[in-house]
């Protein structure tokens, strides 16, 4: 008969798994923060005007009051960075940490690496609402943005509200039923938005603006708009850090996660809304951007494990790098001409994410 | 001391009742199996005693506080419930599915403390998981991933323990050490145990107490001598069965009367359960 007591015991050197843990994700935040830097830097100099990143530089320490140092370098530069250049990088950052962060929240809660802004509608509805912010309450304004922010927040969560119900068995919510709500009503409402655009002929209406949409592009170019993108992103990637743990216990499932002393149904309403938000956020600034919210999650859980309280801020640092950049590759890939970069994050992202599925499908056993 | 009292527990799915009144004391440190055939309503039961279903009818108390005035959180650091075999969709590690086991005793941004780190050590040395923690979970063998579900349960440092067929789609000796485990942690720990176990002979050598579900309420509850009759057993499973004596042994072994034909030709002429 075995030890009945600890029939298995255990060396000491085993107990350090979560401080290797831990370490890996300091590492992580510091390599992101340190590769953002580097890549805003880069972005904010490169364009039809040229600066070099040292210039980038004294211009910020300037402005910022870091030193008093007489310019070396025309007037005209300073404007170029501060009000052309500035906004777009912080406006690329702020969509790619938006969709990112969104893309973390939805993929836990539905428990599938899969989901997406865009696979659950979420996206779908903020883009509609924005369009008809921009078709039919483009004179309104608040806070210098117009209608189109509040109006795509409406579209995200009243799509998400609505997949939510639909998706609803008895008092729980099947993964399964609400991916397919969710892709039912993304299809209904893209051809929504293409009736729209063959309605416009006749209502006189500017579809420019649509198409931008459509194909996903920053299109954020004041510091008023930035400033309250920055507002909604920020808050809600600072309230979405507090669903790490519930998170966590959700992939296990609803039932273990509430045996685990988690509220679901709250903390499900909560992410939602923070999701939604986020989605809004970036729709109004950059469009119909897709696979930043699935790409930058998944290269991030490979590297860095799955635990969502390290996953979230990675995220964040995560997608703002890799817009940046994306941002920058459509600026400059065929120069004069402005590719939308929603163009480019499909031919990156969607290869680059159907590769990494062939890896490791082992992961998606469900 | 009761752990767990219910009171005239009814409950039914869409109107069709499962459960008609069962009723049960379970004293501190019980170990405790439910049985019967399927549908018998098992686990429906733990559910109930779980949290996760609220009774149509009659009520379930944990230590004399009625369930329903406990929040989630409070009911966790109580009852450990070990998931039937799950699948997770992301690649945790070991340690990371057991550290979720401490969310009941922590606020939403907090971080482990030494007590917390104390419990997750604490539960792997104990079901024998310490040498995997760094293992991706979905990686392990049926048996492990069981150890590891009960480590998580046990990391929320519980009163009692539920598990639901804890030893599914094990093989013989892995069922038999999952089951050795369990009643481990009752002697040593005092937990009280209550588990849905299928197979007859595992539960009559592992608990003391089986309780016997059949048509919504309690056909039998009592020791496994008390159990292990074919009277009941037939009445109860609907089909033949047959009990025989072991050697050397005070419990016998329970077994499905194979059908009458050329093959068994030593089962014809017995008649088949309650038919005459």
């Amino acid at each position: 008969m075995k030890n009945a007591e600890n029939p298995w015991p255990m060396e000491k050197h085993e107990l350090t798994g979560s401080f290797e843990q831990d370490s890996r994700f300091a590492l992580g935040v510091w390599t992101l923060v340190i590769v953002l830097f580097i890549v805003s830097v880069l972005a904010a100099g490169i364009g039809a005007v040229s600066l070099s990143s040292g210039e980038v530089l004294s211009i910020m320490a300037r402005y910022l009051g870091l030193t008093h140092a007489p310019p070396y370098w025309p007037p005209s530069d300073d404007v170029i960075l501060l009000q052309i250049r500035l906004p777009r990088v912080l406006g690329a950052a702020l969509v790619g940490a938006a969709l990112s962060v969104a893309g973390t929240l939805f993929q836990g809660l539905l428990r599938n690496p899969m989901a997406d802004p865009f696979v659950i509608g979420t996206s779908g509805g903020a883009a509609l609402g924005a369009t008809l912010g921009v078709l039919l309450a483009s004179r309104i304004t608040v806070l210098g943005f117009g209608a189109v922010p509040a109006l795509a927040f409406l579209g995200a969560l009243g799509t998400m509200a609505l997949v939510y119900r639909l998706s609803r068995i008895g008092d729980r919510t099947a993964v399964v039923t609400l991916l397919l709500a969710g892709f039912a009503l993304s299809v209904i409402l893209s051809y929504a938005m293409s009736l729209i655009l063959i309605l416009n002929d006749r209502l006189q209406l500017n579809t420019r603006v649509v198409y931008a949409w459509l194909l996903g592009g920053i299109t954020v170019t004041r510091w008023s708009q930035v400033s309250i993108i920055a507002l909604l992103v920020l808050g809600g990637i600072a309230v979405s850090f507090a669903f790490g743990r519930s998170l966590n216990a959700l992939s296990l499932g609803d039932e273990t996660a509430q045996q685990l002393g988690v509220s679901v149904e709250r903390y499900r309403a909560a992410i939602i809304a923070t999701g939604s938000i986020l989605t809004a956020a970036a729709v109004s600034a950059g469009g119909m951007i897709g696979f930043v919210g699935l790409i930058v999650p998944h290269f991030l859980r490979l590297n860095f494990g799955p635990n969502h309280r390290h996953l979230l801020p990675l995220s964040a640092l995560g997608g703002a790098s890799f817009l940046v950049f994306a941002d920058l590759v459509s600026r400059v890939a065929i120069r004069p001409t402005e590719l939308p970069v929603g163009i480019l994050t499909a031919f990156i992202g969607g290869p680059a994410f159907l590769f990494l599925l062939r890896q490791t499908k082992r992961e998606y056993r469900f | 001391m009761t752990a767990v009292h219910l009171e005239k527990l009814c409950f039914a799915y869409n109107g069709r009742a499962v459960l008609e009144g069962v009723s049960l004391d379970v004293s501190a440190g019980a170990r405790l199996a439910i049985l019967g055939a399927n549908g018998a309503g098992k686990t429906t039961l733990l559910k109930l005693i779980g949290g996760v279903l609220k009774p149509t009818h009659g009520c379930v108390s944990i230590a004399k506080i009625s369930l329903h005035k406990l929040s989630s959180r409070e009911l966790a650091r109580k009852i450990a419930v070990v998931p039937q075999m799950c699948v997770v969709p992301f690649a945790f590690t070991v340690r990371e599915i057991v550290e979720l086991g401490r969310i009941p005793h922590l606020r939403t941004l907090q971080g482990f403390s030494m007590a917390d780190r104390r419990a997750v050590d604490e539960a792997l040395a104990m079901t024998g998981t310490g040498p995997f923690t760094g293992r991706i979970f979905n990686e392990l063998s049926g048996g492990e991933r069981q150890r590891v579900m009960i480590a998580m349960a046990l990391a929320q440092e519980p009163e009692i323990l539920l598990l639901d067929e804890p030893t599914q789609q094990l093989d013989l000796c892995r069922q038999g050490e999952i089951l050795d485990l369990i009643s481990n942690l009752n002697r040593s720990k005092g937990l009280t145990v209550i588990a849905a176990i299928h197979d007859l002979n595992l539960a009559a050598r592992y608990f003391q107490r089986l309780v016997v579900l059949h048509n919504g309420s309690v056909a039998k509850d009592g020791s496994p001598a008390e159990v292990l009759l074919p009277e009941l057993l037939e009445r109860v499973y609907g089909g033949p069965i047959q009990v025989v004596p072991v050697v050397g042994e005070s419990l016998p072994v329970v077994l499905p009367l194979p059908q009458c034909n050329e093959e068994n030709p030593k089962q014809c002429g017995r008649s088949a359960c309650g038919e005459e």
